[in-house]
């Protein structure tokens, strides 16, 4: 094994120039969708993935529900009802625009994925009078089962699906490619993007990808404060090489983002401070509402958001006496009086009532097909369920009619972290955009979990749909444009370097640097004084540290310049964190310089960009995009037939 | 750009999220090329399971797994320390 030959071709020294009306960045979720809805339009495409788009991105290998379908035919709920609730729910630091589509079109993206062969409803009547199962569709709801507008779905078939109809459609698809840099061209002085360059990541082959429009989908940034070299695939939530390359490129080309400055104590690493995602016994998400019993097998009470205990399993899935709707998903764990759902007995209540450590999950004591529906359905069409959980634990021995599961720690999510290990979770920042997700750069376009305030699958078909048709419609008002030979240059001459480096640093080292320099100057409390220091340090690192980096192949190549996006997300952040001048409870944001919380005139985006070098912020009011329907309807003319007849089925 | 020789070493981790049945797997890749990590290479001999060049870097998703023609050709297997512990009902 040790000192194999490398398998693949070495194509370092070969470039290859690609044209494409439409280019998508980042094969998931989101770019898979933009590339449907580009190639629907009659568009040549080219969608760049650095893994395999068969399974890659966060829900490659699955997901088991889907949030805000408010348009499918059960719904009891609108739109604009869910996408304002979102809005409120998050103090107004949250994804108006995207909500709202995500609300509107996710319904018809679930149509679209159904007639690609990914699977939506019980066609086999597997769960007949289930109490979640619309018995006509044959569609199955999760959480508020009065309302429906969130969809339990066979997620693990959805990316093979996408990836059959790229290819029926025609996308050229340029796999194990990572994009590296945005080619912008400067007219007039206004910036327009021409396109990207990336390099094939097992040949080293340069490609040089010409576009009249592109759309980022490339995920949030990771691993900026989590590292573990020994296992790193383990030590963040989504996929080992999604860390924020496109927020990298993009900040690099000039890009605008915003919320940069927020983040949350973290709440998976399953290198060390939790379990692997929905492992562990809990009641949330996945395993929303399992009953959960205590060290002695006492079953903790749920109850509604009055403090009503709840006598039956149904019940929880029932909004409380008074209330429309509630919310639960992805961003929300502890909602707004409003929009709360039953829960179980908060912590702190149990240990007063002496209820003992550990606890576990007892699905032995639900209904039948709510328990099979937890363990069987969603524990096995969520994302990494279904051969580490389900089938290594049933191979274990776990059965849920006979055992229970246990939960560790205090909270329902097994994991407990320091207030400096923290994440980019629950709806963080992102690239801030109009209503066509348009960037700040004209041809630029964004989607999925690289807006700002994202999250889940619904959000991400529907905004990679909806960038996808916004980029098609304007790459016909453009001409394709050559790339300066110099930028080609510069560009393989940053891409290559690691190679020629010998017995230097390898790229881990610098990232566990890093990762540690963020937990120190960008932790739990932040000040100026910490927030320049963290920046002369991890620009000491850029200055004297990144010329020794090395390494011996694609591969390794790759994930070198991944910390080097790293170090330039890190770089925002700090930036952006500079930017806001008091603390914010919804972001999470505490100083301790300027400790006033939320002051009136703080209340808003603050922006941050950068222009030759030097960094530019504005303001910009909660509401900016206006009312979310009235908006939605005058940007969204030209998909008005499109929609009708999805809603005729 | 002047060719550098690329090296094929396998990165050591504490460790082996993926274990072959040398008797069952056929040597197709399916795994490999299904990893969005990118974590194997195949093997220089035909017929052999994939060399996991980058253990550390399995995302654990089980997508290899879900590929695999065989069944209990490629098996995935958490860290020790991620091995839930569960009670039977009533002890
Ligand atoms: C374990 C897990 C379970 C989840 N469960 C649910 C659920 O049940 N319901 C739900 O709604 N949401 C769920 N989510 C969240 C949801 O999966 C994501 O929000 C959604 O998939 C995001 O889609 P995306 O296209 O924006 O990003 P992704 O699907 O992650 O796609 C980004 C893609 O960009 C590629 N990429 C990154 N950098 C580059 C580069 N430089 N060049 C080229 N390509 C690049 C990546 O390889 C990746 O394929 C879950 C997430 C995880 C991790």
């Amino acid at each position: 094994m040790e000192g194999s030959h490398w398998p693949y071709p070495n194509e370092m020294d070969r470039e290859e120039q690609v044209y494409a009306d439409v280019l998508i960045l980042g094969g998931g979720m989101a770019g898979c969708y933009a590339a449907v809805a580009a190639a629907r339009k009659g568009k040549k495409v080219a969608l760049v993935e650095k893994g395999a788009v068969i399974r890659s991105g966060a829900a490659g290998s699955g997901f088991d529900h889907w949030e805000s379908a408010c348009t499918n035919p059960c719904s009891e709920v609108t739109a604009e009802e869910i996408a304002k609730a979102y809005i409120d729910e998050q103090d107004g630091y949250s994804n108006g625009i995207a909500h709202y589509i995500e609300c509107q079109e996710g319904w018809h993206r679930l149509l679209d994925i159904e007639s690609f062969g990914g699977k939506i409803r019980d066609t086999e009547g597997e769960f007949e009078g289930a109490d979640f199962r619309d018995e006509k569709t044959g569609l199955m709801f999760a959480y508020d089962y009065q309302n429906k507008f969130t969809i339990r779905v066979w997620g693990s078939t959805f990316k093979p699906a996408l990836y059959k109809e790229l290819k029926r459609l025609g996308v050229e698809i340029y796999e194990r490619t990572e994009a590296t840099t945005l080619l912008v061209k400067k007219e007039q002085g206004k910036r327009r993007g021409i396109g990207a360059m990336g390099m094939n990541a097992r040949t080293g082959k340069f490609l040089i990808f010409t576009a009249k429009t592109t759309v980022l989908a490339m995920s949030r940034p990771a691993r900026i404060w989590l590292f573990d070299a020994d296992q790193v695939g383990l030590c963040e939530f989504r996929p080992t090489q999604s860390i924020g390359s496109g927020h990298a490129m993009g900040y690099r080309a000039g890009v605008e983002f915003t919320m940069m400055e927020k983040s949350v104590q973290g709440e998976f690493s399953a290198a060390g401070r939790s379990f692997p995602p929905y492992s562990t016994g809990n009641n949330h998400n996945t395993w929303y509402a399992a009953t959960m019993v205590d060290a002695r097998g006492v079953e903790i009470p749920y109850v509604d958001r009055d403090g009503k205990e709840l006598k039956t399993v149904r019940e929880r899935y029932y909004p409380a006496k008074g209330q429309k709707f509630f919310l639960k998903g992805g961003v929300i764990d502890n909602p707004k009086y409003e929009y709360r759902g039953p829960e179980t007995l908060d912590f702190e209540e149990l240990m007063k009532r002496g209820y003992q450590l550990p606890f576990y999950a007892d699905l032995s004591r639900m209904p039948e097909s709510e328990r099979r529906v937890i363990w069987g359905m969603m524990v096995g069409e969520e994302g990494k369920t279904k051969i580490p959980v389900l089938e290594n634990f049933t191979e274990r021995g776990f059965d849920p009619e006979i055992h229970r599961l246990q939960s560790y720690g205090t909270g329902w999510q097994s994991a407990s972290f320091l207030p400096q290990e923290r994440q980019l979770f629950g709806a963080p920042g992102g690239i801030f955009h109009d209503w066509n997700l348009k960037t700040n750069i004209d041809g630029i376009y964004a989607a999925g979990d690289q807006l700002y305030a994202s999250d889940c699958c619904g959000f991400a078909a529907a905004t990679g749909y909806y960038a996808g048709r916004k980029a098609a419609k304007a790459s016909e008002g453009f001409s394709f444009e050559e790339p300066d030979r110099e930028d080609i240059e510069t560009e393989k001459k940053r891409l290559y370097a690691p190679l020629y480096v010998e017995e230097g640093m390898d790229w881990r080292e610098l990232n566990k640097a890093i990762s540690k320099a963020m937990q120190n100057y960008c932790g739990g409390v932040k000040n100026d004084m910490l927030l320049h220091q963290g920046l002369e340090l991890l620009e000491s690192y850029e200055k004297d540290m990144v010329p020794l980096l090395s390494c011996k192949n694609p591969h390794e190549l790759m994930r070198t310049h991944e910390v080097l996006d790293i170090l330039e997300v890190c770089k925002l952040i700090l930036n952006a964190c500079l930017l806001r001048k008091s603390s914010s409870a919804p972001l999470c944001f505490e100083r301790s310089d300027h400790p006033e919380i939320d002051p009136e005139e703080d209340r808003c985006f603050i922006t941050i960009r950068q222009e030759e070098g030097k960094i530019l912020s504005r303001r910009v009011e909660k509401d900016y995009y206006g009312d979310v329907k009235i908006q939605y309807e005058q940007y969204n003319r030209d998909y008005e037939e499109e929609a009708a007849g999805y809603e005729e089925g | 750009m002047k060719k550098v020789e690329f090296e094929a070493k396998a990165v050591s981790c504490s460790v082996k999220p993926l274990v072959f049945d040398e008797e069952k797997c056929v040597g197709c890749n399916a795994c490999a090329n299904v990893c969005q990590v990118d974590i194997m290479i195949p093997s220089e001999e035909k017929g052999k399971p994939p060399v996991v060049l980058y253990p550390g870097e399995c995302y654990y998703c089980g997508s290899c797994v879900m590929a695999c023609p065989v069944k209990g050709a490629v098996r995935l297997r958490h860290p020790l320390m991620n091995q839930t512990k569960f009670v039977e009902i009533g002890e």
